[in-house]
């Protein structure tokens, strides 16, 4: 069935190293319209590199991005910014405008992009703001909200062109847990009723199996596992056990540095 | 020894790399003014005027005390010496053209760095480590039209001004000396300033600071969008931007003080 469905982003082969090391090896990943792909594996496994490859902040050193069927690293910028359009990012820390308030944050897209009537660009806002449960904060500036507030603005700026992808970046982390079930119940309406493509980067567990319609774990920048949330969780495979049991024994290990211990001591 | 000369080496190569950065985002600065009116995405007036508000209204201050006392120690040195040729009278002049030739853009160019370039550097370093410009783009919006050339357009357009409010400060700074020490009338004072002050003298030191303005808003842009690793690093790119800056403006003056010395004009 899944044959079937339009493919919107696809990774071929990608590779990057940052130094001598190398933080995404080989890496193949198609991702489907409609669906929500959660990309998940420990912290500096290389998946926010990846998401930022997607969105075209790093170039790869081999490989190729393709969104809409179009090699993005082959398109020139303003052809680029026309499928810039169609998506949104939420990122780590919302990287909200500081200099702006919430509104301003969520009308720049709509006056840079369109060219709609002030009150109309003022109802989006408004609506924007409903969505994720923020109407009546447009007067306020980014310093004086929450962490889970900020995120939620950030939702509400990244779907201000109503995108049809949207990337995540560990959306519910740093938040407590009902703000975190909150975020992961609008990622779910979002991409149910608006059909939008999710790409969501994040190793909180609830939250995984919460919103996923297919799962991709990356370890040590290679995709070792791939499959629907039933799939990952009855997965024969130990790291991925591991790492949704959340063991500190098992093959991944977390003792990252090398070298002799005694050795390195009597130095 | 070794380590030496890999310093050099290492000097050269961030030197080249950070000339190319600066090339690149000059060539794409002229891009944006040249083509973006065409393209119906040009300077927000709003941007623009909150800029030029920025760093010219609110720099007029500091730029007044600056050609003020310039002006009068100017015209103190200049009548210690004159007064040995009794030619006192000649301090006017010699205020008037050194002010508008040299020392007024000069300045005001430096004070502008420290409060201007350091400002731009510092706002868009902290733009820059907060994922800020990453999201600007991801909004298919360009940092450099959005942010950056309103800042340089801003800049270049008010330096100008500040620069002829900076001369007529410091003339008045001399004047201030010639009426009241040197005991001159104030009519000749202003007699002596016109006759000896020509419309190059002016319009030279006009051409410095716009020259100026283009070097402290790239160079504080171009510091800003590649400042790395959080506070310390907006700390350490400011810091590079105003001294770059400053070395650039004594460079470039010398320079262009050396083209019109050797034209003749």
């Amino acid at each position: 069935m899944e044959t079937k469905k339009e493919i919107v982003i696809q990774v071929q082969g990608l590779v990057k190293d940052f130094g001598a090391r190398r933080v995404l090896n080989e890496v193949n990943l198609k991702i489907y319209k409609g669906e929500t792909v959660v990309i998940m594996g420990g912290s500096g496994c290389g998946k926010s590199t990846l998401l930022r490859h997607i969105i075209r902040s790093y170039n790869p050193d081999s490989g190729k991005i393709l969104l809409y069927d179009k090699d993005i690293n082959q398109l020139p910028e303003n052809e680029f910014d026309k499928i810039r359009k169609k998506m949104g990012m939420v990122f780590q820390n919302a990287a909200l405008f500081d200099s702006m308030n919430v509104e301003d944050n969520i009308l720049l897209p709509l006056r840079e992009h369109t060219r709609l009537d002030e009150n109309i660009m003022n109802i989006i806002v408004k609506m924007k703001l409903e969505l994720v449960g923020l109407r009546g904060f447009e007067r306020l500036m980014p310093s004086q909200l929450s962490g889970g507030m900020r995120k939620r603005v950030g939702l509400a700026r990244a779907i201000a062109l109503d995108p049809e992808i949207i990337f995540y970046d560990e959306p519910t982390a740093g938040l407590d847990p009902i703000v975190a079930g909150v975020i992961d119940k609008l990622i779910l309406d979002l991409s149910k009723k608006l059909q939008i493509t999710s790409v969501v980067v994040t190793h909180d567990m609830k939250s995984v199996f919460t919103i996923a319609d297919r799962i991709v774990m990356l370890y040590e920048g290679k995709v070792i596992a791939e499959g629907t949330p039933d799939e990952i969780k009855n997965s024969s495979d130990e790291r991925v056990q591991q790492f949704i049991m959340g063991s500190p024994d098992g093959p991944i290990n977390f003792f990252q540095s090398g070298g002799d211990y005694l050795k390195q001591l009597t130095e | 020894m070794r380590d030496f000369i890999a310093g050099i080496g290492n000097l050269a190569l961030n030197l080249k790399r950070q000339i190319v950065e600066i090339t690149t985002l000059l060539a794409e600065v002229v891009y944006w003014l040249v083509i973006g009116p065409f393209k119906g995405k040009f300077v927000s007036r709003d941007s623009l005027f909150e800029q030029m508000m920025f760093s010219g209204v609110r720099s007029i201050l500091i730029v007044f005390f600056v050609a003020l006392f310039t002006g009068i120690v100017l015209a103190m040195q200049s009548a210690y010496q004159l007064q040995q040729l009794g030619a006192t009278m000649y301090v006017a002049s010699l205020v008037a053209v050194s002010m508008a030739r040299e020392l007024s853009p000069v300045l005001t160019a430096l004070v502008v760095a420290g409060r201007v370039g350091a400002a731009i550097t510092a706002e868009l370093g902290s733009m820059k480590v907060t994922e800020q410009i990453e999201a600007m783009q991801t909004l298919a919006i360009n940092p450099i039209r959005y942010l950056v050339l309103p800042r340089i357009l801003a800049l270049m357009i008010m330096l100008p001004c500040l620069t002829i409010f900076a001369d007529l400060t410091g003339m008045f700074g001399g004047w201030l000396i010639g009426v009241f020490n040197l005991k001159l009338s104030s009519g000749m004072y202003i007699d002596k300033t016109l006759q000896f002050l020509e419309i190059k003298d002016i319009y030279t030191g006009l051409f410095k600071s716009f020259v100026f303005a283009g070097i402290i808003s790239v160079i504080g842009s171009h510091m800003g969008l590649t400042t790395k690793g959080g506070a310390e690093g907006v700390g350490n790119s400011t810091t590079s931007s105003v001294v770059t800056s400053f070395i650039l403006i004594i460079l470039a003056d010398c320079v262009i003080t050396g083209i019109f010395y050797f034209s003749n004009m």
